[in-house]
């Protein structure tokens, strides 16, 4: 591990750095730590933070950008003709990596020698079996230009990580001279080093808005790519091989570009302009009122509409907080105003535990206990209404369940919140404890608890494992509670781990679902907070 | 004589209040208080009945997977099946496969059978079949390469049950149930009955559960959680290294040094948005960012640890944050009064104050982490087939391996049944766990929480 290597060899600069700048800060003042400016640890501190943090640094960004220029690179070298139908770039260039791989385990195993490897005359079928032998899983269809691309791609690599070692090196001993060059007893180290770590501080908060980005990034990204490729698939199908081949005939331009052979979706590609491909998608993907992917083949007649989706999300959700807001209002407005401490102290944790219970727990719950009861009493053999064990309610009630303590815990702090007045003087007028929760206490907590039951709902919508377990897998637009149903989060799951090419829109799809959820989930904890600062009582 | 007459009119229409009898609108105020009440009681109640029953059906379902049914029998190891040769090199003796060891253990159960003198229409040495895992081979085949000096020789071995056995032991198997059942015979589970009575067949506790590795979905009597735990460790490893520094390191930045700004509101906004964003969308930044663009391997304990850490920050920072907030500002001006500078104030005095809150803060954090599954379905940690032990520490962070929760969803996943009382075990075990982080923090709490 050349990078580890690198580390432990910049930290121990830093640590050599470290005991010569304290020593020459002494130095500089005679051996008498009064005169400096600074205690002689920032000093040190000093050299090692200018050692240590721009070497790791370069190495960083070295690390993240030689692997895309080289990608670069390499993929100019691959020609089209490498890149058949049904394939893309994208795993052509996972397959060069992969014979570079085999050819450096090849060469640590002692198979090849490293000239060979990286000999790019090298007989390219011998090399195959070679590689073969040397126990590389190799797939057939190595050809000539990927396994010459292999070659210049180990030849950067191993050139590129070689100059990083030399540079992130230069860098740190430059950090290094530096950095003694400056110590001095009059140099102000603690200032300039409480700047640096000022500045670590706020880096590490920074993440957070890092992390945003890339989830928008990456959701976006890839969500504009689906929208693309079901808007073309969706548009060629609408005007279908005969008329294609009437445009084309017609306009030459685009006879020449596309060429002999093109499919449909080249035809598109070239046809139609982006925008028009991804309105297209994104207009089907919100108004089509069927989800039916086809794995079958590629291209192939899939309907990706979000719309059943939602449905049976917004279903199983309205279940869950069915369940879970009267039970959990009541058991908050019990345990504030009503349960003695002794209760409350019991109570209170106990309800907690259900929020500390993993969600995949609720899963297995909702299918193993709670779909066989609903079914003994639903099923075939007393009334009939439930055909199988998966559910919206089966899904509900679990969710329900798991959200009790949210929604307790939540309106458990507003209910306290309301000033202990309001109660005296309700109590004054001769009104009983319910009378006053219902007509005084209530109504003042009602911003928080709605913003408690919006939170509520976006924890229901967001919620993976009870669905993926409890609701089933067919989509459905039903008002049956007893049908099975799936939700949003459910088919992201499924799109996303099954065996599905990554760049088809039946992958794709999950990232533009993900959108969506991160959307709906956001506006809503926006709109609970935005609720409950607007319509809070502002007591004394 | 007219008003006289309408004092008494007016005394009659005056109700006569007592305050010794309830009237009937106090009656109804009374009873709607009552009600009320009982709203509430029956609401805590059924939050606590719905706890229990979950609790029960998780013990009462996984305690099985704690046991195993196991069957005794000396095995001759025969030399002229198993080393041709006689010469004992290993070499050789790994050319037999386990379809060579088979028939011998066959042989040793069909033994006891007429050992026990146990009367059964299976006469066949073949019907033996039914009864053991299929993992029995190569047990005995692993004994025998280790220590090729037991060919030759008698060796009692403990050999696992089948699964339709140890379903039949512990009443998950029906004898109704068997007649569909091409895996075995109701014949076999009376030669079972005959088996346990003379204690060849047993029910014992199973190790190879918690430390074991996962199974082929056809042997569910040999699975076991051991790996997926390994698994689940490292995760929480990067998950703590990550999340701890960078956690307290932005918390301690918001608390005591950011300016009131438009860079430090969008900070704060997008903490709190993140600790309500659904744990999915994380599993899909993981997927696009770390194996779609930064090409880390699949799988892989390091990056579900990372994913998870950018899922456990915004409860890392907040809980830090509050237990900074705790620290009394007099301790910071104390410290600045004798001459610290900002920076030593607060990594000399308030830090080390707050560090038992910001330690409870973590151990929630990551005891969060720990049953998080949305995520590691993305990142290719569910049907990855945990079944070998990583070999080192790079390798643990490195290979490909599953983690606990997503080993229990894969067996709920799986369609023998035999594996739900895998995955109801797999949840005691990672409720044992989650109850063991809690309970440490909640000690930690008691103990050095400091009332100012």
């Amino acid at each position: 591990m050349p990078v580890l290597w690198l580390i432990l060899i910049v930290l121990v600069i830093g640590a050599v750095g470290f005991v010569i700048g304290r020593q020459k800060a002494l130095g500089s003042a005679g051996g008498d730590s009064r005169e400096l400016h600074s205690l002689p640890t920032y000093y040190g501190s000093n050299v090692f933070m200018k050692v240590v943090v721009p070497a790791l640094l370069l190495m960083v960004v070295w690390l993240v950008v030689q692997p895309l220029m080289i990608e670069n690179t390499i993929s100019k070298m691959i020609p089209d003709s490498e890149i058949d139908a049904g394939s893309n770039l994208g795993l052509v260039m996972a397959e060069v990596r992969r014979a570079a791989e085999g050819l450096d385990n090849a060469v640590a195993a002692g198979a090849i020698s490293e000239d060979m490897a990286r000999n790019a005359r090298a007989d390219f079928t011998d090399m195959t079996t070679r590689l073969k032998d040397a126990g590389q899983i190799v797939t057939s269809e190595i050809t000539q230009p990927i396994l010459a691309a292999a070659q210049q791609y180990r030849i950067s690599t191993s050139r590129g990580s070689l100059l990083m070692t030399i540079a992130v090196i230069a860098v740190a001993l430059a950090g290094l001279a530096w950095a003694y060059m400056q110590t001095h007893k009059d140099f102000r180290a603690r200032n300039v080093v409480e700047q640096g770590v000022l500045a670590i501080l706020i880096s590490a908060a920074s993440i957070a808005i890092l992390t945003t980005i890339g989830i928008v990034l990456s959701l976006i990204g890839n969500t504009v790519a689906f929208a693309d490729l079901y808007g073309v698939g969706l548009l060629v199908r609408e005007l279908g091989h005969e008329e294609i081949a009437r445009i084309v005939a017609a306009d030459p331009e685009l006879a020449a570009k596309l060429g002999q052979d093109y499919s449909d979706i080249e035809f598109g590609m070239e046809y139609y302009s982006g925008w028009a491909r991804s309105w297209a998608g994104l207009a089907d993907f919100f108004t089509n009122l069927d989800w039916a992917p086809s794995f079958s083949g590629r291209g192939g007649a899939s309907s990706l509409g979000i719309i059943p989706l939602l449905w049976g999300t917004l279903y199983i959700s309205v279940v869950a907080l069915v369940v879970a807001v009267p039970i959990g209002l009541f058991a908050a407005v019990y345990l504030s105003e009503y349960a003695s401490n002794r209760v409350r102290s019991f109570a209170k944790p106990m309800l907690e535990v259900l929020a500390g219970i993993p969600t995949i727990v609720y899963g297995l719950f909702a299918l193993l206990t709670i779909g066989p009861i609903l079914m003994s009493v639903f099923g075939d053999n007393t009334v009939g209404w439930m055909q199988g064990q998966r559910a919206v309610l089966t899904a509900g009630i679990a969710m329900g369940i798991m959200l009790i303590p949210f929604v307790s815990s939540l309106s458990d702090d507003i209910i306290n919140a309301v000033p202990q007045a309001m109660r005296d003087g309700s109590y004054g007028l001769g009104a009983t404890r319910s009378e006053t929760i219902r007509q005084v206490v209530l109504p003042a907590a009602l911003p928080g608890i709605v913003g408690a039951i919006l939170l509520a709902a976006s924890r229901a919508i967001g919620e993976t494992m009870i669905v993926v377990l409890g609701a089933g897998a067919a989509a459905r637009l039903s008002l049956n509670p007893f049908e099975a149903m799936t939700t949003v989060t459910a088919k992201i799951v499924s799109q996303l781990t099954g065996d599905s090419d990554f760049a088809s829109p039946e992958a794709l799809v999950a990232f533009a679902l993900g959108m969506t959820l991160f959307l709906m989930t956001l506006g809503l904890n926006v709109f609970a907070l935005y609720i409950v600062r607007k319509y809070r009582e502002q007591y004394d | 004589m007219t008003d006289a007459s309408m004092d008494n009119a007016a005394e009659g229409a005056r109700r006569t209040i007592s305050l010794y009898a309830d009237d009937d609108l106090t009656r109804k105020r009374n009873a709607a208080e009552k009600r009320f009440q009982a709203y509430g009681i029956a609401a805590i109640a059924a939050g606590l009945f719905f706890l229990i029953v979950l609790l029960v059906s998780i013990v009462g379902s996984g305690v099985g997977a704690f046991q195993q049914t196991f069957i005794t029998v000396p095995v001759y190891l025969d030399e002229a099946k198993l080393d041709k040769n006689g010469n004992r090199d290993v070499e050789d003796i790994k050319k037999v496969s386990t379809f060579g060891y088979n028939p011998l253990i066959e042989q040793a159960v069909f033994d006891k059978v007429t050992e026990n003198g146990i009367a059964t229409p299976l006469a066949k040495r073949g019907d033996m079949k039914a009864l053991l895992s299929a993992s029995a081979a190569a047990q005995v085949r692993d004994t025998v390469i280790a220590n090729p000096d037991l060919i030759g020789q008698t060796v009692e071995f403990r050999i696992l049950a089948s699964s339709r056995v140890d379903g039949y032991l512990k009443g998950r198997v029906k004898r109704e149930d068997v007649e569909r059942d091409k895996n075995i015979d109701a014949e076999h589970l009376d030669l079972v009955d005959a088996f346990v009575a003379s204690g060849v067949i047993q029910k014992q506790f199973n190790v190879d559960f918690i430390l074991g590795a996962d199974a082929s979905e056809s042997r569910p009597e040999q699975a076991g959680i051991g790996v997926a735990m390994l698994g689940s460790f490292f995760m929480m490893i990067v998950v703590l290294l990550l999340s701890l520094p960078i956690g307290v390191a932005a918390s301690i930045y918001l608390e005591e040094f950011a300016p009131q700004n438009r860079w430090t509101d969008m900070i704060e906004v997008n903490i709190s948005n993140l600790a309500a964003v659904p744990s999915i969308v994380f599993g899909i930044l993981g997927l696009a960012v770390f194996i779609q663009f930064a090409h880390l391997p699949q799988s892989a304990p390091l990056v579900g640890g990372l994913v998870l850490t950018l899922m456990t920050l915004p409860t890392i920072i907040i809980s830090t944050r509050a237990s900074l907030k705790a620290v009394p500002p007099s301790i910071r001006d104390a410290a600045l009064g004798v001459g610290a500078s900002k920076m030593q104030a607060v990594f000399h005095h308030v830090l080390p104050l707050a560090m038992p809150g910001i330690l409870t803060g973590t151990i929630i954090g990551l005891a969060q982490a720990l049953g998080e599954t949305a995520p590691l379905l993305l990142i290719g940690m569910v049907g990855y087939i945990a079944t070998n032990y990583p070999g080192g520490i790079a390798e643990g962070f490195l290979s490909p391996n599953s983690a606990m929760p997503a080993q229990i969803y894969e067996w709920a996943k799986r369609a023998d049944p035999a594996y739900y009382e895998r995955a109801w075990g797999g949840i005691i075990i990672l409720l044992v766990f989650l109850l063991t982080m809690n309970i440490i923090a909640i000690i930690l709490r008691r103990r050095f929480e400091r009332r100012w």
